[in-house]
């Protein structure tokens, strides 16, 4: 994509952003998703609502957290809680429209493992664990997914299930008695992945400009199937640009480092 | 009422080989100087409960205090993997670790059951997810009025509970703000609790509904400035991001993270001796020092 002025990150991270409706109240995960829901705030959506686990509600740092319990996030927010209120007044109350996560493995049918790479009592690789993120999955409105693209994060068959997507597809999560209606994009670097609607199967429905429908298959670990109506994204416009490189900027300068970032 | 003493004596007569201990703090608050003083104790068998075990526990983790974890996200924020606790997970160095293993809702429930002295956690949590393979802890149970299946999860009720704050007063009254995290259920689960606190005033000029733990509900109070450092207090320091990201390349590898801890922790006397040694010493953190 060399010939494009923005990066791959560039645009999954506008892409995921144009997403979050203005006024949507949005529980963030660290790192991808609280980028792209700050951009929203930004930009298109300025009356969007963001809760963080760590207790701020309402927040608008004017830096990207580096951990999720940055002061800036509690100087910012409408209001600071704690973090048990956080999950059982506001999250498990019902009040969340969208809980926008990353993953380090997602499958098929958009269940997302961040917990074990190989056997649980005998890991290859131990990854963080759960967080938040088993509860914000199975009980926000709708979720968001952001991560990239690669045969080793979009497995067939996660080694784990931390987080439920749709289980086996189908009705299986109604069934499972799950009350959120479940993900409904998954945005990569390379494309918007939705849910069908009657199998819940992840189906390519947008690749981003000069992404090939193949390389999106390449980096996909299952026979990936793509949308009859498969769309291009659209470019990131100027404004979400350079609002997303000044956040940044900003952001490097505050922290001495880039923005990704972790639960602790 | 809290006993006002210095955090040597605290640790050392709270603190005990076997305990379950919760050190905690989210992101914001976290006890680092309680935990090198039991690190310098050379406490054993300890099983940590704590959310986020981040550097606080990697420390404790990989030199052999701790027995077994609790724990909810394990993971260096902002950075990457905490290598020690990955180190007894994958590889049981320097011995087994006997992990459980939850969600963040569900230990949250989990203290406010135990502060709530309550048996067991009631939560909407866990539904499909691979977690209560793993862990028999997590259990399901039927409301008895609707029928619906709920998870339930055993309190956290630990023998003792370590926190920062930012303020006592003289009768040993603490106050905190900013980021809460699970520090006062943490508290009040807790059999026993030591509290270091930023500074000690005449006055804690807390509105009426500001998070106040009384004097009466805890044991000790130390006065240790800067006692959360690299982690930070609101309205005393910042985090010091920089001290996480050179934590790295240090707990990477076992001879590296024990000659830093000998140095750091084991060969100092308290923490203002550890923020010292640090300056001076290439370790993590001596890029941005007082005022990072």
């Amino acid at each position: 994509m060399a010939e494009l002025d923005f990066s791959a990150t560039e645009i999954m991270t506008v892409a995921a952003s144009r997403l979050l409706k203005n006024g949507t109240v949005c529980f963030v995960g660290i790192g991808l998703p609280s980028t792209a829901a700050n951009l929203a705030r930004l930009t298109h959506a300025p009356d969007v609502v963001l809760i963080y686990e760590s207790g701020p509600i309402g927040a608008k740092p004017t830096v990207l957290p580096l951990s999720i319990g940055d002061g800036d996030l509690a100087l910012t927010a409408d209001t600071v809680v704690s973090t048990p209120e956080i999950f059982r007044y506001w999250l498990q109350g019902g009040r969340i429209d969208v809980g926008f996560l990353g993953a380090a493995q997602v499958d098929r049918f958009a269940n997302i493992n961040t917990t074990v790479i190989g056997p649980y009592d005998d890991p290859k690789v131990r990854l963080p664990g759960a967080g938040g993120a088993p509860e914000i999955a199975a009980q926000a409105k709708e979720v968001f997914i952001v991560l990239k693209q690669s045969r080793k994060a979009f497995v067939d068959r996660l080694p784990f299930v931390t987080s439920a997507g749709f289980l086996d597809g189908g009705d299986a999560r109604e069934k499972a008695g799950i009350t959120g209606g479940g993900p409904t994009a998954v945005i990569t670097d390379l494309g918007i992945l939705t849910p069908d609607p009657v199998t819940r199967e992840l189906t390519l429905t947008s690749v981003h400009p000069g992404v090939t429908v193949e390389q999106v298959r390449e980096a996909t670990g299952w026979d990936l199937k793509v949308s009859p109506d498969l769309k291009t994204t659209a470019i990131p416009d100027a404004e979400a640009l350079t609002a997303l490189r000044d956040l940044q900027a900003r952001t490097a300068k505050a922290h001495g480092q880039d923005s990704s970032g972790g639960e602790g | 009422m809290a006993l006002i003493t210095p955090l040597r004596e605290a640790v050392s007569s709270l603190v005990r080989d076997g305990d379950t201990v919760a050190l905690e703090g989210f992101t914001h608050l976290i006890p680092h100087a309680a935990g090198h003083e039991i690190v310098r104790q050379a406490r054993k068998d300890l099983t940590l409960v704590r959310m986020t075990p981040d550097l606080v526990y990697d420390q404790l983790i990989g030199m052999g205090c701790a027995r077994k974890l609790i724990f909810s996200w394990g993971g260096n924020p902002g950075v990457g993997s905490l290598h020690r606790f990955r180190d007894a997970v994958e590889r049981e160095w320097p011995h087994r670790l006997e992990i459980e293993e939850h969600s963040h809702a569900g230990m949250a429930n989990a203290y406010v059951a135990g502060a709530s002295n309550l048996p067991f956690a009631l939560l909407r949590g866990y539904t499909g997810s691979d977690l209560p393979k793993v862990n028999p802890n997590i259990r399901f149970v039927e409301c008895p009025f609707t029928g619906e299946k709920l998870a339930a999860i055993p309190s956290v009720r630990p023998d003792v509970t370590v926190i920062h704050a930012q303020k006592a007063d003289r009768r040993g009254n603490v106050l905190l703000w900013g980021i809460l995290g699970v520090q006062k259920e943490a508290v009040l689960a807790a059999q026993r609790s030591i509290v270091t606190v930023e500074e000690i005033v005449d006055d804690l000029e807390a509105p009426p509904n500001a998070c106040v733990l009384p004097s009466w509900a805890l044991s000790a109070v130390c006065h240790v400035p800067g006692g959360a450092y690299p982690s930070y207090a609101q309205g005393y320091s910042e985090r010091d991001n920089r001290f996480y990201k050179d934590w790295d390349p240090v707990a990477r590898s076992r001879d590296g993270f024990l000659a830093w801890m000998k140095r750091h922790v084991l060969d100092t006397g308290d923490f203002a001796e550890f923020r010292r040694v640090l300056a001076e010493t290439s370790g993590p953190g001596t890029a941005r020092q007082e005022g990072a």
